[in-house]
């Protein structure tokens, strides 16, 4: 019943999707009167617009009710798999009886049809969002944009239900089930695809507000003012979640890595690239009136990438080129909506962008120059990550197999990312509209020597290549500099946003620290040991007290028991295992990290080694020797604070900007009020 | 409060169109930046035959995929070093691997190694990818022409 509810609930919200596209095309299409008036009035036509007649009224409530419903089926989903009912396709394929509670739950986007019902899930609870809340633009610009978002909703509605349908039943039912791949039984799993998801699809909301604006032919200051926060939000959660994936990836995976250039975290990447320069051109827009068509193409190139993201994720695609061509249907249905979305937004924007009449000018030498600077390189960044992930498919078609990895695009990216770095220690200093370079002068300078200084120092005792070196004098520049907006100013009445800016730039100072800190100076060891020996990696002192079998719900496992001493310190316990899990049969390695203030020791046990040939071991035979891969990592855990500081950056920057726009709100209120009193 | 300390200004037209050239030019050169890197690339992945063939220089890092030859795995008495060979059906190619060695690496199962070659032809492998699924059927790479053994192999892997 549940499984025929929940398909039920997602039937009828793709039914409404098409009521708020159809409804808001008809209001779209009825005479200009009211925004005409309105655009004589000037800015905040909405408030006072007369109550409209016709289909305009209907697409509001369409937007809130289809997120319920598309909630409900959702939910509906997550019962499912709360209770293992078997009976169902998917549930038999992903999940398992003998499971832990918890991975269940989040077995229910751990496969290809609960997660893109957990991405239109998120798309529809935006469109809702800001059907509920957002009041600041004119109507029609909101009745483009809610057609908009309802428009790609149903696009990808129709792909969970004619291709991917999560609800399919299962006759006879399976006693057991299949069971979810060990490496997604863990944590990571509850916290990472939801906070990644929210944050992709949430720039849905980016690229309807564009269409929306394309439509109407309003770019403008309050626009940009009117998209930011909701850009925050997404950019905030797509932050979020890129950082958890990548601490999930490296103490997971057992390798040791952070990032691997692997094409599903390049995926995830190039919408962070996109949405980044999107916000810093939208507050050159909000702020100045500059870059408008600019803006535009950003907002609709962010959720592009999302959706390119998604086609290379869940196509198949990446497997093989061939794999795609055995079973298309899918990812040419993903194709299909691709060019719909992304070729119309862009046939669009070719359209429209012409009549958007160019904003204010300014200077080179101006906080406008400077974000220009940011948005030029992270659209280049954007673009070798592009090229990088797209070309091996390329030539795969073609019948050469290339892999790209960090060879290519560390350097490659580098060349723009480390310029990048520098505009962004001093940008934030220079004045809007222009500057000079002898009122800036001071804290340049001051700036330079901190990075010349820490390059020589760092060269001069370590010697580290050259990229790590780079690393790590920007970081200290970007670290120094991002403080430097708040010289001569009261801390207390700093507004909210600027203390963003200052601690996300600082968080990516701090991040910045971290791989490099991690890439020059990690140290390895891999060494076969018996009981009883020590081992010695980096500052650390490392003994293998015992090894002994343990057991899991779904798993047996052997367990070191590794007594760790840190410059002959007193002895902490670390555990790593080896897990095999008997449904489905793998073996996967959990690893043990140890976290200490200046960076982790990250231990791995593989298996017991062979032993060794007969009269090579005299007097030593019968001890099994283990296998065992230590790695001291100093600093490495500042890549994920830094993370997390820019995300409480762009946390304040939006709570900032909400307030804000809330007190003016009521202030607003009030003259309306009174004035209605005075003509009364 | 915006004084005019900007130089005398450049029309808004011709603004406009000055900004729009520099960053079609940077995103020009991203894209030749991109080319270069990706051509520079384009060798990354060797079968046995083709390193035998055509050996990329000692030191670069390289793929090698192929078949792990029937027997050939041994470890060394350091317990973590493995040797082993990898063969597509015409050439073979030795390998060593300092490490641990993924549970479905296995004799006759498919692999990529990741490495580079060393100056007495051993590759000398940083990490290996084997096929992280049960379901896995290794295919017989016997008598297949390189072409047809790198389609395999990239079926088969990943």
């Amino acid at each position: 019943m549940i499984a025929e509810f929940g398909l039920a609930a997602l039937w009828l919200a793709a039914a409404l999707s098409a009521l708020q596209l159809l409804a808001g095309v008809l209001a779209l299409m009825r005479p200009e009167q009211a925004a005409v008036t309105a655009g004589r009035r000037g800015h905040a036509p909405s408030v006072a617009d007369p109550p409209e007649t016709g289909p305009g009224p209907l697409v509001r409530p369409a937007a809130v009710l289809q997120a319920a419903l598309c909630a409900t089926a959702f939910a509906a989903l997550l019962v499912l798999f709360a209770r293992t009912d078997l009976s169902v396709s998917l549930v038999a394929d992903n999940s398992h009886v003998a499971k832990p509670m918890l991975y269940k739950l989040t077995g229910t986007w751990g496969n290809h049809e609960g997660s893109m019902l957990l991405w239109v899930t998120v798309m529809a609870l935006a469109g809702g969002l800001i059907a509920a809340v957002e009041r600041r633009l004119p109507e029609r610009t909101m009745l483009a944009t809610l057609a908009a978002q309802a428009f790609v909703a149903l696009g990808f509605y129709a792909f969970l239900l004619f291709s991917s349908n999560p609800f399919t039943r299962l006759s006879p039912a399976p006693p057991q089930g299949m069971g979810l791949n060990p490496l997604l039984q863990d944590v990571g799993l509850a916290l990472h695809p939801p906070t990644l998801y929210a944050g992709y699809v949430g720039l849905s909301v980016a690229f309807s507000f564009a269409v929306g604006a394309l439509v109407t032919r309003q770019v403008t200051p309050e626009f940009a003012k009117v998209m930011r926060p909701w850009v925050l939000g997404a950019w905030v959660f797509l932050t979020l979640g890129i950082t958890a994936g990548s601490y999930w990836a490296y103490y997971e995976l057992g390798w040791g890595g952070w990032w691997f250039w692997d094409p599903v975290e390049n995926a995830s990447l190039m919408p962070w690239l996109a949405a980044t320069a999107l916000l810093h051109s939208a507050s050159v827009l909000a702020a100045r009136d500059a870059l408008r068509a600019w803006t535009i193409m950003l907002g609709v190139l962010a959720f592009s990438m999302s959706m390119l993201g998604t086609f290379l994720v869940r196509s198949g695609i990446l497997t093989s080129v061939h794999a795609f061509a055995v079973d298309p249907q899918r990812g040419t249905f993903i194709l299909a909506l691709l060019l719909i979305y992304i070729g119309g937004a862009l046939v669009l924007f070719a359209l429209r962008a012409g009549t958007v009449s160019e904003g204010e000018r300014f200077a080179p030498l101006s906080r406008e120059g400077a974000l220009v600077v940011n948005n030029v390189a992270l659209s280049a960044i954007l673009g070798i990550v592009l090229l990088g992930t797209l070309y091996p498919l390329l030539t795969e078609a073609f019948g050469v197999r290339v892999s790209v990895g960090p060879p290519y695009f560390n350097p490659v990216g580098a060349i723009f990312f480390l310029p990048m770095l520098v505009v962004l220690a001093v940008g934030p200093l220079l004045r809007w509209r222009g500057d000079s370079f002898k009122r800036v002068s001071r804290p340049v300078i001051m700036v330079a020597a901190v990075g010349l200084g820490v390059l020589l120092l760092v060269w001069l005792l370590t010697g580290i290549a050259l990229l790590p070196l780079l690393g790590m004098a920007l970081a200290a520049m970007v670290g120094v500099g991002s403080f430097l907006p708040l010289r001569g100013r009261s801390l207390l009445r700093l507004p909210l946003p600027v203390w963003g800016m200052v601690i996300a730039h600082f968080g990516v100072a701090v991040a910045l620290f971290g791989m490099a800190a991690d890439s020059a100076f990690q140290t390895e060891r891999l060494v076969a040991s018996r009981v009883g020996e020590t081992i010695r990696v980096g500052p650390f002192a490392v003994e293998l007290a015992a090894v002994s079998p343990t057991a899991g719900a779904n798993w047996t496992a052997i367990t070191a028991d590794l007594q760790v001493r840190y410059d002959g310190g007193a002895p902490r316990s670390m555990a790593p295992q080896s897990r095999s899990f008997w449904a489905p049969q793998q073996e996967v390695s959990e690893v043990a990290l140890l976290t200490r203030w200046n960076g982790q020791l990250y231990a791995v046990i593989g298996g017991e080694a062979p032993s060794e040939a007969a009269g090579e071991t005299m007097g030593q035979s019968g001890t099994s020797r283990w296998q065992l891969r230590l790695w001291w990592k100093p600093f490495v855990t500042f890549i994920w604070y830094g993370g997390l500081l820019i995300a409480l950056g762009g946390t304040l920057s939006l709570v900032g900007r909400v307030s804000e726009d809330l007190r003016r709100r009521t202030r607003r209120g009030l003259i309306a009020g009174r004035r209605a009193e005075a003509l009364a | 409060m915006n004084s005019p300390r900007s130089r005398p200004a450049l029309k808004p037209k011709h603004q406009r169109l000055v900004l729009v050239v520099l960053a079609v030019l940077a995103l020009f050169g991203a894209g030749l930046l991109a080319a270069w890197g990706l051509r520079s690339q384009a060798n990354y992945f060797y079968v046995p035959a083709d390193m035998v063939a055509d050996p990329p220089a000692p030191g670069q890092a390289v793929r090698l995929g192929g078949m792990v030859e029937t027997g050939s795995i041994a470890t060394l008495p350091d317990g973590i070093t493995i040797r082993f060979v990898v063969g597509d059906g015409q050439e073979r190619v030795p390998v060593t691997f300092a490490g641990i060695a993924p549970a479905l690496f296995v004799e006759g199962s498919g692999v990529v190694a990741e490495g580079a070659l060393l100056a007495n032809g051993t590759f000398a492998a940083t990490n290996l990818l084997a096929k992280h699924d049960e379901n896995y059927m290794p295919r017989e790479l016997e008598g297949m022409s390189t072409a047809q053994a790198r389609t395999t192999v990239a079926e088969t892997l990943e």
